[in-house]
């Protein structure tokens, strides 16, 4: 007969079940299912980034040097305004801090937006969709021409493009999407892990950070050009450059080494904008044959500079695929409603509570 | 228990008995675009040209998302412009086509894929990498 436990039910205590020694603590789980809160899928995101503003904002895991990026353009700028800007303003013309603020204020915008968006980060595979691919990879390998396992290849505008399987997303890597170790995502157009942003830069993200080394390239320019213009209208005053340099030390080498350092990043990204490459593959060298392949072209170039600006840096907005606000789907508790339907049809289960049995037994004594 | 033909009912209780995944055609590049090829689970269940007319709708919903055109031109030079603050209270063009597709897809459910069985995700709730087709138990044969 069923294991049961004849003891005097108080109504009130029915609401509650009581976990006795012969009941597993089931009971006891399933309340505290019910009572957690649905939880959002960037906290149990798999990748190694952190999430602020309950999922608005996206960081790699080590953000270390964004807040020197910050307070370096922070007090590059504040000293340009203190000591540089009410000189030129009474020899020259009042909008010269109107357009350092601007120029500034770009600058800033851009680098949080790029440190911030998700730079295309491609979601794991679901458990039914990895193991469809590990099939798929069992049954291809039976074929006369054996390509290395896990790797998959595609013509793409008559060039051969290797898909490469990633063991840690379980997905085989679209073109041009890379896995990043230190975020330990795949990321779409991979481009590099950017340290001084935080974070990578990808297929999402990388119009806000060319906007970002732009502008920063247009305001040290300007602010080499204003100390520069100081220190010759400070020399012209009869005193000598020395004199000048004495007065204003540091700022002049300190603007001059960013100056050419990001203007040569600037550089460099406008030619990758304007042929349609990625760091990741420039360096590589996809496309220009240094791997030993012939005739080998960029297949996603438009063959047309405007087209590829155009396309990189002014093409529609892609979504974000993590959905990091969305709510973690509860098909675990959905599941357990289902078996408790169906247990007190089963005698041999122990987990039946005392209400059903004595409401069984109460009917069958009425029928 | 009352026959129910809702799509949520359908999840809880009907089992599952495969899923087919169709996945990404990568031929015209990066663009999102998924293959047409029929695959050989769904042949019980559904007509050939009736997916295939499906996943084509699909490919130029996905396509029009991802157009180079002027008005996309004109969306990212004004988003440049005003430093990309305009994302936070506008919706992109994206999405608005994204929203579209997920009323298609929840059209095609009720109209064509639930009554045989079947069930298509969004794409997009699988990253744009797969269209998944659930393939639930054929109950109509037990009762």
């Amino acid at each position: 007969m069923k294991n049961c436990e004849y003891q005097q039910i108080d109504p009130q205590a029915l609401s509650t079940p009581t976990p006795t020694p012969t009941q597993p603590p089931r009971p006891a789980v399933e309340e505290e299912k019910e009572e957690e809160r649905a939880r959002r899928k960037w906290e149990v995101f798999p990748g190694k980034n952190r999430f602020y503003c309950d999922g608005r904002f996206i960081v790699a895991q080590q953000s270390g040097v964004l807040p020197l990026t910050l307070g370096l353009i922070l007090v590059t700028t504040v000293l340009f305004f203190v000591f540089d800007c009410p000189f030129l303003v009474k020899h020259l013309t009042v909008f010269i801090p109107a357009i350092g603020g601007v120029l500034f204020v770009f600058a800033v915008i851009s680098l949080l937006h790029t440190s911030f968006t998700d730079p295309g980060i491609l979601p794991r595979a679901t458990p039914d969709e990895a193991a469809d691919i590990e099939k798929q990879i069992d049954n291809s390998g039976s074929s006369t021409y054996r390509p290395p396992p896990r790797t998959k290849e595609v013509m793409i505008n008559e060039q051969v493009v290797k898909l490469k399987y990633c063991f840690t997303c379980k997905i085989f890597r679209p073109p041009r999407t890379s896995h990043c170790s230190l975020c330990d995502n795949c990321v779409e157009r991979f481009d590099h892990h950017c340290p001084w942003v935080g974070n990578c830069v990808g297929k999402r993200n990388y119009r806000f950070f060319y906007t970002f080394i732009v502008s920063l390239s247009f305001l040290t320019a300007f602010i080499f050009g204003c100390v520069a213009t100081h220190l010759a209208l400070r020399a012209q005053g009869g005193r000598g450059l020395m004199f000048a340099l004495q007065e204003n030390p540091a700022r002049y080498p300190f603007t001059k080494t960013l100056f050419w350092s990001i203007l040569g990043l600037s550089g460099f990204h406008t030619y990758l904008v304007a042929s349609n490459l990625t760091t990741n593959e420039d360096i590589k060298g996809s496309w220009s044959g240094k791997s030993g392949a012939e005739d080998t072209a960029n297949p996603y170039s438009y063959n047309n500079i405007i087209t590829n600006c155009c396309s990189v840096l002014c093409g529609p907005m892609p979504p974000s695929l993590i959905d990091r606000r969305g709510f973690v789907p509860v098909e675990e508790s959905s599941q357990t409603v289902a078996t408790e339907i169906e247990l007190p049809m089963l005698a041999a289960k122990n987990e039946i509570n005392v209400e059903d049995n004595c409401l069984d037994f109460a009917v069958s004594c009425a029928g | 228990m009352a026959e129910t033909h809702s799509l949520q009912d359908m999840r809880q209780q009907a089992a599952i008995a495969a899923k087919v995944f169709i996945q990404r055609d990568y031929t015209n590049g990066t663009v999102c675009q998924f293959q047409t090829k029929f695959p050989s689970e769904l042949e019980t269940r559904i007509d050939k040209q009736q997916f295939e007319e499906t996943v084509r709708m699909l490919n130029n919903l996905y396509a029009e998302a991802e157009k180079l055109g002027g008005s996309s031109y004109l969306e990212g030079c004004l988003a440049c412009l005003t430093a990309y603050t305009i994302f936070l209270c506008m919706e992109t063009h994206y999405e608005k086509v994204l929203k579209k597709i997920a009323k298609f897809i929840q059209e095609q459910n009720d109209k064509i894929y639930a009554p045989r069985g079947l069930l298509l995700t969004d794409p997009i709730e699988r990253g744009l990498r797969v269209v998944e087709v659930t393939i639930f138990e054929d109950r109509s044969l037990g009762r």
